[in-house]
C-alpha cells in the first residue's frame, strides 16, 4: 500500500498528514481535519455537494486524490468567514433565504464565491451556468441565484 | 467510495512520466483531469496498478497558433479553453464544444488531451476534432508521433495509444479564410453526455460554394464518427437548404447509436441528422456565408 507524506494549505493553515494513494480529498478534509462542512451527496461527480476551491477554482473534492492536492491551496466553506465577519456570499444565502435543507449550501457557497472573484457583477445567466454543476433539491434556485446577486451587490 | 488500491506517481517532466509508463506496462495508466479515470476506478469499473499523474509536468498547457496550427497542450483544461480569447475569437466550435462538457466544476479539472484519450464515443471533443481535421502528437519511448484523429479511435475505450505512450498537443491546422465551424448537442441536463451531437467544419469557396466540410458525430456508434459521405458529398455543392437536407441524411446513415436511456436507435439516428444540417448552417453561417 502506497502511502504518501502530504501538505495541503487549507484555509490558510499548513496541514500535514500521511495518506494513501487512493484516499480521496474529500475526506482528508472531512476525516483527517474534521472540516465537516464539506459535504458528499452523490459520490459520483453529479451534485457538487463537496465543491471546495483547490488553488482558486471550485472543483468537486469527491473526484480528487489527496496527493493531487500536494503542495496546493484549498479553501473550504469554513474559511469564508473571516474574524467573525460573514463573507457576502453566506449573508447573501442568510438573507435571501437560499437554503432549505442546507446540504447543497456549503457547495453552492464556494461556486457562488468563486464566480464573484472573477466576475464582479455577472447576470443571472452566468450565475445559473455558474452553479448549473451544483445540484439543490429543495430551493428551485431562484433564491440561490438572488443570494448570489445579494453578495455582488454587497461587494461593489 | 475509495477505489481499490494503487500506487500514485506524480513525476515533474515527460521523461519521468514515460518511463514510469515503460516500467509497469499495463498495469500503469495516466491520470489527468481525472474527470473520467477517478470515477471509473470509485465505482470498480476500472482498476489499475499505477497511476502517472501527468498534473505536475510544466509545459503541457497551452492553446497558441504556430507554423499554420492551433496547437493546444494536452493537458489543457477545458476552463482555459473557455477563457482564450484566441479560441474565444477564433474557434467558436472549439468554445461551443468545451462549453458542453459536463458542468463548470468539471471543467476546471477536465483536461483536452483527456477528453480525447479517454477514447469514449459520448465524449465532445472527438467529433470537433474530426470535422477539424485535427491530429494528436504523442510522444513514447521511441520518440514522438502524429496521429490524424480519423485513425485514433479504435473501439470504446480504446485509442490508437500504447500503454506506455503520453498524448501532448493536439494539432489542428488553421483554417483558411472563410471558413467556420460549429457544434451542436442534445442534451437532457446540463452534464449529460450527448443524446446525439454533430459537429461541422466548412471553407466557402470565391464564388460560395462549400470548397471542403469535416462533420463528426458523438455518440452515435461505438467510436466517434466522421461523416466522410456527407463531407464528399458537400465539396463543390453551393449550400442551399435542400444540399444540407441530403448531407444530413448521409450524416445519419453513418450513425450507428445504441439505444439506451436517452432514447432509442431511430430517434437518436433522426437527431444526428437534424443536428448536422443544423451545424452545417451555424457553419456556414460563421464562415460568412448565407444563413
Ligand atoms: C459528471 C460528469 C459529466 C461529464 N460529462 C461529459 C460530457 O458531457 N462530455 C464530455 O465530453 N465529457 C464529459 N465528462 C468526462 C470529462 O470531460 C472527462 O474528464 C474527460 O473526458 C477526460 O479528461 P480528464 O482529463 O479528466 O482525463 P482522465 O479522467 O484523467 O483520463 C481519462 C483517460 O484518458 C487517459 N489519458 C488522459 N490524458 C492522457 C494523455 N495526455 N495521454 C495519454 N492518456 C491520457 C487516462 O489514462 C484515462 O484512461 C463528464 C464527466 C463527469 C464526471
Ligand atoms: S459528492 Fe462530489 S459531486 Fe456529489
Ligand atoms: S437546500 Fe436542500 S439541497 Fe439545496
Amino acid at each position: 500500500m502506497a502511502m504518501h507524506k502530504i501538505t495541503v494549505t487549507v484555509n490558510g493553515t499548513a496541514h500535514s498528514a500521511e495518506v494513501e494513494s487512493r484516499f480521496l480529498l474529500v475526506h482528508f478534509i472531512r476525516e483527517v481535519l474534521g472540516l465537516t462542512g464539506t459535504h458528499i451527496g452523490c459520490d459520483t461527480t453529479h451534485c457538487g455537494a463537496c465543491t471546495v476551491l483547490l488553488d482558486g477554482e471550485p472543483v468537486k473534492s469527491c473526484t480528487v486524490l489527496a496527493v493531487q492536492a500536494h503542495g496546493r491551496r484549498v479553501m473550504t466553506v469554513e474559511g469564508l468567514e473571516r474574524d467573525g465577519k460573514l463573507d457576502p456570499i453566506q449573508e447573501g444565502f442568510m438573507q435571501e433565504h437560499g437554503l432549505q435543507c442546507g446540504f447543497c449550501t456549503p457547495g453552492m457557497m464556494m461556486t457562488g464565491h468563486a464566480l464573484l472573484r472573477r466576475t464582479k457583477n455577472p447576470s443571472e445567466a452566468e450565475i445559473r451556468q455558474a452553479i448549473s454543476g451544483n445540484l439543490c433539491r429543495c430551493t428551485g434556485y431562484v433564491n440561490i441565484v438572488k443570494a448570489v446577486q445579494y453578495a455582488a451587490a454587497k461587494q461593489q | 467510495m475509495i477505489p481499490a488500491a494503487f500506487d500514485y506517481h506524480a513525476p515533474e517532466s515527460l521523461s519521468d512520466a514515460l518511463a514510469l509508463l515503460d516500467q509497469h506496462g499495463e498495469d500503469a495508466k495516466v491520470l489527468a483531469g481525472g474527470m473520467s479515470l477517478l470515477p471509473m476506478l470509485k465505482i470498480r469499473l476500472a482498476q489499475v496498478g499505477h497511476l502517472v499523474d501527468i498534473g505536475r509536468i510544466p509545459g503541457l498547457e497551452y492553446a497558441k497558433e504556430e507554423g499554420g496550427f492551433l496547437k493546444i497542450g494536452a493537458a489543457t483544461k477545458e476552463a482555459a479553453l473557455e477563457r482564450s480569447d484566441l479560441i474565444r475569437s477564433k474557434y467558436p466550435i472549439l468554445l461551443d464544444t468545451a462549453a458542453v462538457i459536463a458542468d463548470p466544476l468539471v471543467r476546471n479539472r477536465a483536461t483536452v488531451g483527456g477528453n480525447l484519450a479517454h477514447g469514449d464515443p459520448a465524449n465532445d471533443h472527438p467529433a470537433t476534432m474530426l470535422a477539424l481535421g485535427a491530429s494528436v502528437v504523442v510522444r513514447g519511448p521511441k520518440g514522438e508521433r502524429a496521429i490524424p484523429v480519423d485513425q485514433f479511435f479504435r473501439g470504446l475505450f480504446t485509442t490508437a495509444l500504447a500503454s506506455n505512450e503520453i498524448l501532448t498537443e493536439i494539432r489542428i491546422p488553421v483554417p483558411p479564410a472563410r471558413s467556420g465551424g460549429a457544434y451542436l448537442k442534445l442534451e437532457r441536463k446540463v452534464g449529460d453526455f450527448a443524446t446525439a451531437g454533430a459537429a461541422a467544419q466548412v471553407t466557402l469557396g470565391a464564388g460560395g460554394a462549400i470548397e471542403k466540410a469535416g462533420i463528426g458525430l458523438t455518440n452515435a456508434g461505438p467510436t466517434p464518427i466522421k461523416a466522410v459521405e456527407a463531407e464528399k458529398f458537400l465539396a463543390g455543392k453551393r449550400p442551399d437548404d435542400q444540399t444540407l437536407q441530403e448531407a444530413g441524411r448521409l450524416a445519419a446513415r453513418a450513425a450507428s447509436p445504441s439505444p439506451d436511456r436517452r432514447g432509442a436507435a431511430d430517434y437518436k439516428r433522426e437527431m444526428a441528422r437534424v443536428l448536422t444540417v443544423r451545424a452545417l448552417k451555424a457553419a456556414i453561417r460563421r464562415a460568412g456565408g448565407p444563413s
